[in-house]
């Protein structure tokens, strides 16, 4: 039901086409569209409001280039605006010259403190520090070990005493100076914004260990409520920066945006999966993509890069947009793009990636039959697939274990894959592919055939 | 930077996924499930979710003030209106489809005052959400075939907490309970839940970390049948539910969990008052996932809303409602074994557009 922003712009940027100039109707009823697409990322109402209107402010009368067609220019504009609303001052963590440096979590329950405790503590350690974990949520039955167990894992010490959380984070600065930890992590207790008794606690376990940064932990799910919990959360502790998380599933993370613009504080970090490594600093840019349901594009292209060899993937993309491209250099893209991680993380991050294709259905072994009919192919066939008559066919399925129909399909899908590469390959930089051309069955290629991806000849503005 | 890599990556994995997932003919798991005497179980006297709720303002509160006290209804009304519905959640889908009804009869001056929209509206939102069976389910008789509640839901939403005040509630009721862990991935999950199965007077069968939840959730459904106990309270991972590989592993100890003598006549959807409208993928997933059956029927028979105390209004049940067709059968509104109560759609509609 989250169609991609630019889906929705496609209708209303039809009509424009060749106009010079965008009229004030015209933004305004492209403005509901990206208005929708915000609420539906549960972008706080009063943000979006005030975000639409700046947005607005800047498109009309904007000058259209001939290159991009109108809408793509709207999105480049609020994805500029998102992008700034979201970054501004990137949070840089300045040592404290007398260590410990105290670093405190709060949130609110099950939004991810502990586990992002630990995780914040291994990224510490990567910056060559030597982080003292301390367990304050003795409310949860067994938070403190799980905060223990996590220790292990990362080779973190932890400290925690039963009773009182106060001066168990009193005792937990005075154990990190003993050892000589120069940085003290400090777990609280997930509570109710509005619950003014542990708001008061928290505020205690701020005034005795007085951090040097307090973060925000919010899970990136949260939906208009993250403004409240940000604005209570921050009038208590004062917090330097927020901590998103569990931004590896499909939610859009509109709360990211509503945080920052209510209490003005970065999001200085980004969790994006249960392993304890997969913890990283923010990227403004990405985030308005998502919101804006573009995808993660860049994300994509920084992970493609360790992976892919350049120079060949250079060549092989140059192939195949000219329709040169053979099987035997879809296999061995294909066993590059298997390095990137799992299958269904990197079609997330594809912009306009059809939903079937994002279903949860995607194991990392759906392409191994297709590598199998692949590998029992000769080095001939695989070049030219058109050589393959019924025999062959026949030999390839028993090879692989798999039946004339699927190599029948795996080839069919091939050429048309060929047919519509060289398509888009000939429109060349300012035009489209055309639309709907290559049939798919089973899946709506959308996105790719017509709306190009971005990056692509004739692409999205803002990322080349 | 350049661009060629994701058009590479995008080529090479539509082609080869899309010939995949074609290929893909999804075996048919027939399995038989009926429901005998069903049977309500409604956890003795609740408190009222009214006066819980509005421990925070309804969320439609200021605005309604102010729509309350002008004199006519203007364009003002509608986007003060629907400004307060999409900030409790409730989605620009259903404000757009509530609001659109009452914009006719407004046109049709049958409606003129502002109350009168005020209470139309109310009126409309509580009728969405009637008439839905939100018992928990028990079959009772067969002593030797527990009843298996299966509660899911993505990561930190209240599974385990929720799973410890049920048994403490279905403990009050005079049911045996016995608990399975079956949440072998967090740390520490096993004790939490321990923990509260000594506060509730139940039994819990517990496995090694990382093991495998299905033979946890298979051994204490047998465990149960063995000692003649009422009704299995199985835990699992919180997940999200674009996980694949985790949402295959549920879809195993939902399997596995009719294959005993236990009979799954619950599987229960934990969401957090707080999620925006991301639940409704969430409620979907997991209903696909839990789901034996063929077809588009959702596997997930109820959905328990936590954390509703605190300032989060949970607007999107309506969504999950009206488009999934899950009853939302349990709201969590504190911490105690206590605060997890019945739903009831006129209170909570009425706590919603509380005033002041």
């Amino acid at each position: 039901m989250f169609d991609s922003l630019s889906a929705r712009l496609e209708g209303i940027v039809k009509r424009l086409r060749g106009r010079g100039r965008l009229t004030e109707a015209d933004v305004d009823e492209m403005l509901t569209e990206i208005r929708t697409a915000m609420l539906e990322a549960d972008v706080n109402v009063g943000v979006v409001r005030t975000v639409t209107a700046r947005i607005r402010e800047q498109a009309i009368g904007a000058r259209l280039s001939e290159a991009l067609d109108p809408g793509q220019q709207v999105i480049k504009i609020v994805s500029q605006q998102l992008t700034a609303l979201l970054g501004g001052e990137t949070l840089k963590i300045s040592y404290a010259s007398h260590p410990p440096t105290v670093v405190l979590l709060a949130g609110l329950q099950g939004s991810g403190k502990t586990t992002n405790a630990a995780k914040l503590a291994r990224w510490f350690k990567s910056q060559g520090r030597q982080p003292l974990l301390v367990g304050a949520d003795l409310q949860r039955p067994a938070a403190v070990e799980q905060l223990r167990t996590l220790g292990r894992q990362i080779d973190v010490p932890v400290f925690s005493e039963p009773g009182d959380p106060v001066k168990t984070a009193k005792r937990g600065l005075a154990e990190a100076r003993r050892l000589g930890r120069d940085v003290l992590l400090v777990d609280t207790a997930g509570r109710l914004a509005i619950d003014n008794e542990m708001m008061e606690q928290v505020r205690q376990i701020s005034k005795a260990v007085q951090p040097n940064y307090t973060f925000l932990v919010i899970d990136a799910m949260t939906g208009q409520d993250a403004v409240s919990v940000a604005e209570a959360f921050h009038a208590t502790l004062a917090i330097d920066g927020v901590i998103l998380t569990k931004l590896d599933g499909d939610a859009r993370g509109g709360a990211a945006l509503s945080v920052k613009e209510v209490i003005g504080r970065p999001i200085a970090f980004a969790s994006t999966g249960e392993k304890l490594t997969e913890f990283e600093q923010f990227h403004p840019d990405r985030m308005a993509g998502r919101i804006l349901g573009m995808g993660d594009v860049l994300s994509l292209i920084e992970q493609a890069e360790q992976v892919f060899d350049k120079d060949q993937a250079q060549i092989a993309a140059e192939r195949l947009l000219e329709g040169e491209f053979t099987l035997d250099d879809f296999l061995e893209q294909m066993q590059a793009l298997k390095k990137m991680g799992p299958l269904s993380n990197v079609l997330g991050m594809m912009p306009g990636m059809p939903k079937e294709l994002k279903g949860a259905e995607i194991g990392d072994d759906v392409l191994r039959p297709v590598e199998a009919i692949i590998n029992s192919m000769t080095a001939l066939e695989r070049r030219k697939p058109e050589l393959l008559n019924g025999s062959r066919r026949t030999r390839i399925a028993n090879g692989s274990g798999t039946s004339v129909g699927e190599v029948n399909r795996l080839v069919k899908q091939f050429q048309e894959m060929q047919k519509m590469m060289k398509r888009v390959g000939a429109g060349g930089p300012g035009k489209k592919g055309k639309k709907g051309s290559a049939p798919r069955r089973g899946f709506e290629g959308r996105g790719f055939e017509g709306r190009g991806l971005p990056g692509m000849p004739g692409g999205f503005p803002g990322f080349n | 930077m350049n661009p060629t890599y994701p058009i590479l990556a995008a080529a090479v994995l539509v082609f080869g996924v899309g010939v995949v997932l074609w290929n893909r003919r999804r075996a048919a798991k027939p399995v038989a499930f009926s429901v005998a005497d069903a049977e309500s179980s409604a956890a003795a006297q609740a408190p009222a979710l009214r006066s819980r709720m509005s421990k925070a303002r309804g969320a439609l509160g200021g605005a309604l003030v102010r729509l309350g006290t002008r004199s006519g209804i203007t364009q003002q009304t509608w986007q003060e209106l629907e400004e307060a519905l999409l900030l409790a959640d409730v989605g620009v889908r259903v404000v757009d489809e509530l609001l659109t009804g009452l914009r006719a009869r407004v046109k049709d001056k049958e409606i003129v005052e502002p109350n009168q929209l005020l209470s139309a509206l109310q009126t409309q939102m509580t009728d969405r959400l009637a008439g839905a069976d939100r018992s928990l389910r028990v079959i009772a008789g067969d002593a030797d075939s527990p009843n298996v509640w299966l509660f899911v839901g993505v990561n930190g939403v209240g599974k385990t907490t929720t799973i410890g005040k049920v048994a403490a509630q279905q403990r009050n009721l005079g049911r045996k309970v016995l608990m399975a862990a079956g949440d072998t991935f967090r740390a520490a999950a096993v004790e939490q839940l321990t923990t509260w199965a000594e506060r509730s007077g139940a039994e819990i069968v517990r496995g090694n970390e990382g093991g495998d939840p299905s033979a946890v959730v298979f051994d204490a459904i047998e465990r149960a049948s063995a000692r003649k106990i009422d009704l299995v309270l199985a835990d699992t991972a919180g997940r999200l539910h674009t996980k694949s590989n985790l949402m295959d592993e549920l879809r195993k100890v939902r399997r596995v969990a009719a294959k005993g003598r236990g009979r799954v006549t619950e599987v229960l959807l934990v969401i957090d008052a707080t999620t925006g409208q991301n639940g409704l993928a969430q409620a979907r997933e997991f209903g696909e996932a839990t789901n034996l059956h063929d077809g588009d029927q959702s596997g997930v028979t109820g959905v328990v809303l936590t954390k509703l105390d605190g300032s989060a209004k949970g607007g999107i049940v309506f969504a999950i409602e009206t488009e999934l067709g899950l009853p939302v059968k349990l709201v969590g509104i504190g911490e105690t074994i206590d605060d997890l109560i019945p739903f009831d759609p006129v209170e909570f509609v009425d706590a919603l557009m509380r005033v002041g």
